[in-house]
């Protein structure tokens, strides 16, 4: 069914109820990974690699597991050896070879930071003492930190078997360039010669971390007869089953995976670390196995996403026709590949009608540790470029920034470079929006500036289950299969409150463990409340109709003469008025008498997610004394399709946007020379605390998707895109300087006034 | 090791407990006493997680060494609300959708507690100052500010600004 209607039309949807699981998250109550303990527990720890780039030569446990209280060690010798096996998980790549490499190194420590030994014992303190005495001989090995240093010629190579793929002839030697990828439109060529006029820029991004304030923890168990059990903080339950089993060698039906609340992810927990060392540790040991990292470790030793450089060349007729534009993109992957060159590479342009493109992408890998996905993985790095670039064709033509973009905006037909034809999208409504805006137009005073941005992500749908189970007093529950991330669960129980025409109070959402739910892929790519709300309304949709049948045997009338409305089964046509409508309370009741429980669950793969696309302005004021930019006023406007709990997709617009300012001023991973992380914590890597931010004034335009029942969109993650560009055109705005280097922090901007002083 | 005997008040409850020398407050109030609604986000008090009020002031319990807790009195977020009854900023917590993953919520609920009893009438760049050392990644701090500035002003006994 389809429920895109007028919002008159809709009870629940639309509105903004207190979410269910609020209480427990207000009072302390709510469990998170960490927060867990069982019977006998015991604790483990890593031991790390020092360097960043070193052979092991040897690993001698002796002396630990001879220390009281020690009851397990494990290195790379414990786990199988992996195939070189690539699949595709959701949003990328995945190599279990690598991921088995990644939680425990194997021959060659890759990173400073990298698991190289683990150790379960009694207490914290006997398992931190325990790790010093786990005695390891490295060889160390020059390393190399920096992508266009790894790119070059004699680099450190990583990997003996890394042959770059994607070019012919296939490499005599291997490099550490993973892959090169390219897409063409059109003659890119042609178009630049036909071209008024021509920017061209070099940008860079520095590597920035999800920085979720939950560091990664879990805790496993391990019976005598093979059955486990892990209890952690992930953004899929489904995804900790598959990949501890893959990396562990065991069968998953022996693995049962319980998802606890999770305290941020945003893409950095859709992958295992701890995990498969804790299930391992459980094993040997014999006991449940707590496992939690440090502040310092989550730095270190879990994904970041990306620095990269990224080349710009676009060209535009005299009124502000793009007629061509080429990018090449220079992505770090961490120390194995899988950066996401892909969607960085499809994203920055998707947003524009060009009839000539040429992109081309490598992903590199150097020692650092392995990124992982964080919010829309790749876009904002290559909207930062290209975003910046319009803003200078722009300021060259002398033409408004907005109407170079509503001039070029990809509209219902445009056709990408990457081969997708744009259909239902609501871009323009989008621009439309933010000129109407009173922000756009209102005056500035001397030392501000105004820059705007915009962004887009595909968003994915995917498969999902969800479940919902009338009780026997009517109350419904409906379970899922996705963590909970940022008020999924208030999403799925009003859409299912909305289809059965109950309260919302009537029906209480959970998140299933691995046996309790049908397979549904982690939280992640803004696919949960479009494709895990399409499981959940389908088995609403079926729960209604048992419930129709279930009064028509009641009733003793034909089921096509029973009508479901308000929450109620009303006899209809011939019949209508002849009996008093039965509540689902009053079904259920009988249920036992008329075919037993009600309850239905739905698995699907959904197809058809609607694109995302945002457009952000910003205002500034620069201290050019201090170099300090200071954010004055940000308004986000994105399409949303529709806003299941309009609170929580404004929340998720206005976090995306302060990460990104984040990402524009403040974070990055500063190495030094022998390759190790100088800023892993929290007073150094800086993440934008309130003082340093104004209100975020959350807009949303709702052009529906019409491939989801109820016209959802992905929110989650556009609201990332678009703030680097943002910030930093708001910067040139304000100062004439086009910061084409992240972040804009105060060294940085000063350099560049000295830099302007200087040049005169 | 021995292990040192340590007498407080956690919630208007008295506690007794033992604590090795190095534990801090919320190793102390996570793994010994089962509270565990503050969180470990840093250790180094740069996140404000584990915010509790301890004597009336504000501290990181991960900066306060469990002895540190002898003869004190301790608020943490577990001892907020009235019973079933919940505190103003929880309340309005709640209504304003100020949390998305929660993680750092009970740092919030107990830092915006202490900022209403030492100031009931902030404005909002006060809030946000207060707030500074604690850590939200998820929800940019827009509707956190707002949920602050209108407990406050409820619990100043003025309508709910619009």
């Amino acid at each position: 069914m389809n429920y895109i209607v007028p919002q008159s039309e809709l009870k629940i949807v639309g509105t903004r109820p207190v979410r269910p699981d609020g209480v427990d998250k207000v009072t302390g109550r709510a469990t998170f990974g960490a927060d867990m303990t069982l019977p006998g527990m015991i604790w483990g720890k890593v031991k790390r690699s020092p360097h960043a780039h070193a052979r092991i030569v040897s690993i001698d446990a002796s002396k630990a597991l001879a220390l009281p209280g020690v009851k397990a060690v494990v290195t790379a010798a414990d786990f199988p050896e992996i195939a070189n096996e690539e699949a595709f998980v959701g949003e990328g790549p995945m190599n279990f070879r690598d991921l088995s490499r990644n939680c425990m190194a194997r021959d060659k420590a890759l990173y400073e930071g990298h698991a190289v030994a683990a150790v379960a014992a009694t207490s914290q303190a006997i398992a931190d003492e325990a790790i010093e005495l786990i005695d390891v001989r490295y060889e160390v090995l020059p390393h190399v930190i920096d992508v266009e240093a790894a790119m070059a010629p004699g680099a450190p190579v990583l990997h003996e078997d890394m042959f770059t793929t994607g070019v012919e002839p296939k490499p005599a030697k291997p490099s550490n360039i993973a892959k090169r990828v390219s897409f063409t439109k059109g003659d890119v060529a042609a178009g630049f010669a036909e071209a008024d006029v021509i920017v061209e820029g070099r940008y860079t991004t520095q590597p920035v971390h999800q920085a979720y304030i939950e560091p990664h923890a879990c805790v496993a168990a391990v019976s005598a007869d093979g059955q486990a059990q892990i209890y952690s903080s992930t953004q899929g339950q489904f995804m900790v089953r598959a990949y501890s089993a893959k990396v562990l060698g065991w069968e998953i039906a022996n693995l049962r995976s319980y998802p606890m609340e999770i305290g941020g992810g945003f893409g950095g927990k859709t992958v295992v670390y701890l995990e498969p060392l804790a299930l391992l540790l459980a094993q040997k040991s014999g006991r449940p196995v707590k496992m939690m990292m440090t502040r310092e470790d989550v730095f270190r030793a879990s994904g970041p996403t990306s620095g990269a450089v990224i080349e710009v060349k676009i060209g535009a007729k005299r009124d502000g026709a793009i007629v061509a534009a080429r990018e090449v993109l220079k992505y770090q992957a961490g120390a194995f590949a899988g950066s996401p060159i892909g969607p960085g590479c499809m994203c920055g342009l998707a947003l524009y009608d060009l009839p000539n493109v040429e992109v081309i992408g490598y992903d590199v890998v150097s020692n650092r540790p392995k990124v992982a996905a964080y919010r829309a993985p790749g876009a904002p790095i290559t909207s930062f470029a290209i975003e910046s670039a319009l803003d200078e064709l722009a300021c060259k033509l002398n033409i408004d920034p907005l109407a170079l973009r509503e001039m070029n905006g990809a509209r219902d037909g445009t056709k990408t470079h990457y081969g997708v034809t744009h259909k239902d999208i609501g871009f323009l409504s989008v621009l439309e929006a933010a000129r109407s805006h009173p922000h756009y137009k209102a005056p500035l005073q001397p030392g501000q500036g105004r820059g705007i941005a915009c962004g887009f992500w595909f968003n994915i749908g995917g498969e999902s289950s969800g479940a919902v189970h009338v009780n026997e007093d009517g109350s419904v529950s409906v379970v899922s299969g996705n963590p909970d991330i940022g008020g999924s669960r208030a999403s799925m129980a009003m859409m299912a409150a909305e289809v059965l025409g109950v309260p919302m109070d009537q029906v209480r959402p959970i998140v299933g463990d691995t046996a309790s739910i049908g397979f549904s892929f982690l939280t992640g790519g803004s696919r949960v409340t479009f494709a895990t709300g399409m499981a959940v309304t389908q088995a609403a949709e079926k729960v209604v109709d048992q419930l129709k049948t279930r009064a028509a045997q009641i009733w003793d009338i034909p089921v096509d003469a029973v009508e479901w409305k308000d929450g109620k089964a009303w006899p209809a046509g011939l019949n209508a008025g002849a009996f008093e409508p039965l509540s689902v309370a009053q079904i259920a009741l009988k249920a036992g008498r008329t075919g037993g429980p009600i309850g239905s669950e739905v698995s699907l793969n959904a197809q058809g997610a609607g694109a995302g696309f945002g457009c952000h302005i910003c205002d500034v004021e620069v201290d050019k004394e201090t170099g300090h930019v200071k954010i004055l006023r940000y308004t986000a406007i994105q399409d949303v399709g529709k806003a299941i709990h309009p609170a929580y997709v404004e929340g998720q617009i206005q976090g995306g946007a302060a990460q990104g300012i984040g990402w524009a001023l403040n974070e990055e991973y500063i190495y030094d020379k022998n390759g190790k992380l100088e800023n892993a914590g929290f007073l150094d890597y800086r993440v934008p605390v309130a003082s340093d931010l104004p209100l975020i004034e959350a807009v949303m335009v709702e052009v529906p998707n019409p491939r989801h029942p109820f016209g959802v969109r992905g929110v989650g993650e556009v609201p990332i895109v678009p703030p680097m560009a943002a910030v930093a055109n708001a910067v040139r705005s304000a100062t004439g300087l086009r910061m084409e280097h992240l972040p804009i922090s105060p060294p940085k901007l000063r350099a560049a006034v000295d830099a302007e002083a200087k040049a005169g | 090791m021995s292990k040192h005997h340590v007498t407080t008040t956690i919630n208007g409850e008295a506690v007794e407990f033992l604590c090795e020398t190095q534990e801090t407050l919320l190793d102390v109030l996570r793994n010994t006493l089962n509270l565990t609604g503050s969180k470990e986000g840093c250790a180094s008090g740069d996140c404000g997680a584990c915010t509790v009020i301890m004597d009336g002031k504000m501290v990181c319990s991960c900066l306060v060494l469990g002895v540190e807790a002898e003869g004190s009195s301790v608020t943490t977020v577990e001892g907020i609300a009235d019973g079933e009854t919940l505190h103003p900023v929880q309340r309005k917590f709640l209504e304003h959708a100020a949390l998305q993953c929660g993680f750092c919520t009970p740092g919030f609920i107990v830092a915006t507690k202490a900022l209403l009893d030492a100031n009931p009438n902030p404005t909002e760049e006060e809030a946000r100052y207060w707030l500074a050392g604690n850590l939200c990644r998820c929800t940019g701090y827009d509707k956190i500010i707002r949920a602050v500035m209108d407990a406050a002003a409820e619990m100043r006994g003025e309508a709910r600004a619009a």
